[in-house]
Order: structure tokens, then C-alpha cells, then sequence
């Protein structure tokens, strides 16, 4: 396998609620390697919305560490956090979270105007590729609430891989979708990680995890299973055998 | 990020929600145009003052006699006949400060021309007094050296008087009745228009001093003697130096009181500036308030869009805005508010003012300066009662603010 994108090591994370503490993460630690797919499973209360933030760099951790692309996360201050965040992640939410009354390829080139070192030269013409794609090339100038659900859905993707993130990560990024639109951007995931995107996908559903190459589970803040999906499943061949009659 | 780019955002973001923005910035638009429009009529309307004002005559100084008291009974201001030509002589012999002077004997009386006839003051004066008094000629000519040493009956028509005595005809060269002593008409005198106190300062008839005082007068005492000093800023001093002269010339010695007075014009001035002065207090109280009034509400609508937004926030603080980005963005879109409503305000108030001047048929003097600061106080409005909004949005934590519903 080829380097580690992200590396956390004893993480736990604790929330004082005044007269409780809540023990969300109790030790976590795992690897991330280029390329790979990994579904994070977990109920709720597991902590796999800790370990998002965390992994988002929206959160710092109580003790442990974390190494994101070569970089320290836990000593760093909110800007530097927000810098690293613009230029290593790239976010997928449950509910799209796409900016109302702002186009598609607006949205997409959002990151990029918060981009400090102009990294990316020409933010329009990334976004113009990214939304390409994502498959909306055709849909450039609508706005969110002209587009399906599955259609915002693929801007939001299009925004988390304009900045070449050296990770994407999706939270639940089915949650609000019906089970074709979620075959298709599971698709697309697959597609993205065959050329060559790192993914960490957050999910509580079972039928949604069998579709990435490692299976991570959760359960009350720590890891209760890791392990390789040898075979995992086909979203493209699974679209094709659903009913025709269901499109449209 | 570059400024532009957050300007155009928050550009985008006003314009997205126009009633609203309109409405905002109405607080400020009322505000800032009733000043500018307050402010042009003011200061229009100061100027009318100054004009009036420096109608009566440039720099003048008036020097009229002093009260009697006989026997415990006060005669009334200028009932004492203590000025004599010999005074105006003295002045014009040793006063420094003086570029003119002049006697002045004033006499009413009917005046007859012809069929028609007309009451009014006739003024006699030296050839000097024109211009301390600010006349000028319409037509005709102004008397001469001459025509005071002989005590000539020459008369200068004012507008008034002209029109009263020969509607539509030219009065030049033709003879007119003062009392019972005939005069020829030598020249008309150019309109003055009121004077700052309202009298028609046209209602009057110009002669020599000499006529005047022998002919319609007592020969003996003077109304007044009336100087213009050398400038306005050595007033006080001519003021001094008129005072010592006519002290010595009347003989009063160290500890009796002046039997004259002296007044200028700074008392009027000062009348007008301070009625000025309290408008200008006035309008800089209703800018104070109207802008605090536009500036909560500008703070209002931004806590309201802060909170409406608080998911869009938590996106950009996500995809990695820094909080100071977000700061900027939120304090750009209320000063841009702001300024917008100012602007907006400045058109509305030079429209009104121009409307108003029209109406109330005062000048309107349009000042760059107030413009300019009108501009540089909105902006600075929008960004004090924007800032604690802005404050709010960058310091939210980007986790709860993508889960705000």
C-alpha cells in the first residue's frame, strides 16, 4: 500500500457537560491509506459524529494524536485549522448544505475563494471540471432548488474535490436521498476512489457500507471491528438490475 | 480572500434580499438626506443673511449721539445733538483705521412731483456715503464736490421713491418738491432690496449733506456719522481709535461717560451666527439621532441575517474560512448597507433641498464637505453596529452551525 493520508493514534474525546462527562471517543486508532474506501459504521451514540469532526478538523481531540497528510492537527489554532481544512479536506453533509440562491458552479468554487496560497489559478475552470466530473456539466448556472436531490447531492461532491483534497470525507451522505439517487452517488464514489480518491464515508446503514473496500465499526467510542471488504459491491451493476420502471 | 470578491458577496447578498435591504437602509436614507437637505437650506439661507447683512454697507461703523437727561427725564437714544460736522471733520483728519466717513442727516418728508406725491426719508450725506452705505447708481450721476459745497437741491431717487413719483417714466432731469424746497432729480439709486431688519432700504432720497442740513435741517446736528473702517478684522481697533477722537473732540476727560455711541455690524452678525450656530447644533443632534435610529436597525436586520445564515456560515467556516473572513464578509455587508442608504440619502436630500428652495424661495448651497462626511459617517455607522453581529457569526462553531435548523 502506498503512504498514509491520515493517522490517529489513542484518540479520546470528552465532553464536559457541566455535572456529566461524556466519554464519546475512548481510545480510537486507526490508518488511513491512499486511495482507499472506507465506510465508518456505528448506531448512534457510538461517536462516529466525534470522529467525523475530528477527522474534519472541526474538532480537536481531548488526548491523542492525529497526523493528517504529515501534518499535527491537535496543536493548531482555529485559523490554522481552518487553512488545513480548505486545502486537505473536502466535506460531503448529509443535507447537501449547498448555499440557496447561489448557482452550482458558485457553490463548487466556494472553497477556492477562502484558498490563502491561490493554490488553484484558475478557480472557475476547476469548478467548470469538477462539476464536469460529478456529471453536471450541463447544469452549471441552476440553482440548488432547480436540481434533484441527487443533483445537489453531486454539487456538494464536485465542491469537496475542487480544492484536490487529499481526503474527502461524506457524513451520511445518503440519509436524505431515495435508493436509486443513493446507488448512483455511491457510483460516483466508486469512480472517484478508482481514480485515485481517498474517501471516508460515515454511515449507519449496512447495505451502504458493503459498497467500500474497509469496514470500520464503531460502538460506544471505540473500534469494535476493522477489516478489509474483499469483494465489495458494484453500485453501477447493482443501478443497472433495478427496475426499469422506477426511473423517472 | 480578496476584498473584491467579499465585496461582490455582499453585494450578492444585499440585492438577494431587496425589500428588506430597502427597508433597512430607509433609516438611514431619512436620516442622512433630511441633513443634507437641512444643511443646504441652512447654509443657503445664512448666505441670504450675510448678503442682507453686508447690504447695509461694508464694515460700518455708526456713530449716533448719546441720550439726553434733563432733570431726571431720559430723552430716547441719539436725543442728544452732540454731533456736529466738525466731528467728521476731526475723523477724517486723524482716524488711521477709516477709509470713509461721512455725516449723516436724515429728514422725513413729503415729496412732491408733479400731481403725485410721496412720504419718505431723505438721507444727506458726502459723496463717501454711497459707498460706506453700499449704494450704487442706477442711472443718472451722484453729486458732485461741488454740489455739497453749494448746497445744491439735487436729489438721487431710490427704487421705491422713483416708482411712487414716476411710474414708468425716466426721473432724470426732472423737478420734485422736498417740504417746500424744490429739487432736480440727478441720478436713481440701484435697488438694495430689505434690509436684514425688513425695512425697504429703496424707500429713500439721497442729497449733499450740506443741503440737507441747512435746507431741511436745524444747519446744526447730525443723525448720525457713519465710517467704514479699513477691514473687518481691525474693527475693534477703529472702534477704539473713534472713540478716543471724538473723546478728545468733545472734551469729555477721564471718568465722564461718552455722549455718543458706536455700533457695527458684529452685533448683527453675531445675531445671525448664532441663529446659525444653534441650527447647525439642531441638525447635528437629528443626524446624531437619525443614524443611531439606522444604525440599530442596520444591527437588527444583521443579527436577524446572522442567525437566518447560520448554516451558510457553518459551511464556509467548514470548506475553510477563517473566522476573520467571516467578520469581514458580515462588517462589508453592513457598512456596504450603510453606505448604500447614505448615498441614496444624499440624492434624496439634495432633491428636497432643491425642491424646498424652490418653495421657500431661499438658496441652496450644496457643501462637499457635509457630502463628504455624510459619505465617511454612514460607513462608519454600518461598521460600529455591524460589528457585533459579524462578531457573533465568525465566533460560531462550525459544527453546531451546520446542524442549525
Amino acid at each position: 500500500m502506498s503512504a498514509e493520508t491520515l493517522s490517529i493514534k489513542d484518540v479520546t474525546k470528552v465532553f464536559d457537560l457541566g455535572d456529566v462527562q461524556v466519554h464519546a471517543l475512548r481510545g480510537v486508532s486507526f490508518n488511513v491509506q491512499q486511495g482507499e474506501f472506507i465506510a465508518v459504521m456505528g448506531s448512534s451514540g457510538s461517536g462516529k459524529s466525534t470522529l467525523m469532526n475530528i477527522l474534519g478538523c472541526l474538532d480537536l481531540p481531548t488526548s491523542g494524536d492525529y497526523l493528517l497528510d504529515g501534518v499535527p492537527v491537535a496543536t493548531l489554532n482555529r485559523n490554522r485549522l481552518a487553512d488545513l481544512r480548505n486545502e486537505k479536506i473536502g466535506f460531503v453533509f448529509q443535507g447537501f448544505n449547498l448555499l440557496p440562491r447561489t448557482t452550482a458552479l458558485e457553490n463548487v468554487e466556494l472553497p477556492l475563494l477562502y484558498d490563502r496560497r491561490q493554490r488553484i489559478p484558475q478557480p472557475r475552470d476547476s469548478a467548470i471540471v469538477a462539476l464536469t466530473r460529478v456529471g453536471l456539466g450541463d447544469r452549471l448556472h441552476h440553482h440548488p432548488n432547480q436540481l434533484s436531490g441527487g443533483q445537489q447531492q453531486r454539487v456538494a461532491i464536485a465542491r469537496a474535490l475542487v480544492n484536490s483534497p487529499a481526503i474527502v470525507l461524506a457524513d451520511e451522505p445518503s440519509g436524505n436521498l431515495d435508493s436509486r439517487t443513493t446507488l448512483e452517488v455511491l457510483a460516483l464514489f466508486q469512480q472517484l476512489n478508482r481514480e485515485g480518491l481517498t474517501l471516508v464515508l460515515v454511515t449507519h446503514e449496512t447495505d451502504v457500507s458493503r459498497y467500500a473496500s474497509r469496514l470500520v465499526e464503531l460502538r460506544d467510542g471505540r473500534i469494535c471491528r476493522d477489516e478489509p471488504i474483499l469483494v465489495p459491491r458494484d453500485a453501477k451493476a447493482d443501478l443497472a438490475k433495478l427496475p426499469a420502471e422506477e426511473h423517472l | 480572500m480578496k476584498w473584491r470578491k467579499l465585496f461582490l458577496v455582499a453585494i450578492k447578498s444585499i440585492a438577494r434580499n431587496k425589500m428588506r435591504s430597502l427597508l433597512t437602509m430607509l433609516g438611514i436614507i431619512i436620516g442622512v438626506g433630511s441633513v443634507i437637505c437641512l444643511v443646504a437650506l441652512g447654509q443657503g439661507s445664512q448666505k441670504d443673511i450675510e448678503g442682507q447683512v453686508a447690504s447695509l454697507g461694508t464694515n460700518l461703523l455708526i456713530i449716533r449721539p448719546g441720550s439726553s437727561q434733563l432733570g431726571g427725564v431720559h430723552g430716547g437714544a441719539g436725543s442728544l445733538g452732540t454731533l456736529k460736522l466738525k466731528d467728521v471733520t476731526a475723523l477724517r483728519n486723524n482716524a488711521s483705521l477709516l477709509q470713509a466717513v461721512s455725516p449723516e442727516i436724515r429728514v422725513q418728508s413729503q415729496v412732491v412731483a408733479g400731481v403725485r406725491n410721496w412720504n419718505t426719508s431723505i438721507y444727506g450725506g458726502d459723496i463717501e456715503y454711497l459707498s460706506i452705505r453700499n449704494y450704487q447708481i442706477a442711472s443718472g450721476r451722484i453729486f458732485s464736490a461741488r454740489d455739497l459745497l453749494v448746497r445744491a437741491k439735487v436729489a438721487l431717487l431710490g427704487q421705491t421713491v422713483a416708482d411712487q413719483l414716476f411710474p414708468g417714466e425716466n426721473p432724470i432731469g426732472a423737478r420734485i418738491r422736498i417740504g417746500n424746497v424744490p429739487f432736480q432729480v440727478i441720478g436713481v439709486l440701484a435697488s438694495k432690496g430689505q434690509s436684514a431688519m425688513g425695512s425697504d432700504q429703496d424707500d429713500v432720497i439721497l442729497a449733499p449733506s450740506t443741503t440737507v442740513l441747512y435746507r431741511l435741517g436745524d444747519g446744526k446736528t447730525l443723525r448720525s456719522i457713519v465710517a467704514s473702517a479699513s477691514s473687518s478684522e481691525q474693527m475693534d481697533e477703529a472702534k477704539a481709535e473713534v472713540q478716543q477722537i471724538l473723546r478728545s473732540a468733545h472734551r469729555l476727560s477721564g471718568e465722564v461717560e461718552d455722549d455718543f455711541r458706536l455700533r457695527d455690524q458684529t452685533e448683527i452678525n453675531q445675531m445671525a451666527t448664532r441663529v446659525t450656530g444653534t441650527l447647525t447644533l439642531l441638525l447635528s443632534a437629528i443626524a446624531g439621532v437619525s443614524l443611531l435610529v439606522g444604525g440599530i436597525g442596520i444591527m437588527n436586520i444583521m443579527l436577524v441575517s446572522v442567525t437566518e445564515r447560520t448554516r451558510e456560515i457553518g459551511i464556509r467556516l467548514a470548506i475553510g474560512a477563517r473566522p476573520r473572513d467571516v467578520l469581514a464578509q458580515f462588517l462589508i455587508e453592513s457598512a456596504t448597507l450603510s453606505l448604500c442608504g447614505g448615498i441614496i440619502g444624499i440624492g434624496v436630500g439634495l432633491g428636497g433641498a432643491a425642491a424646498g428652495g424652490q418653495l421657500l424661495g431661499i438658496s441652496v448651497v450644496i457643501n462637499p464637505l457635509v457630502i463628504a462626511l455624510a459619505v465617511i459617517f454612514t460607513g462608519a455607522v454600518g461598521i460600529f453596529f455591524g460589528f457585533y453581529p459579524a462578531r457573533k457569526a465568525a465566533n460560531l462553531n462550525p459544527i453546531d452551525a451546520l446542524r442549525y435548523e
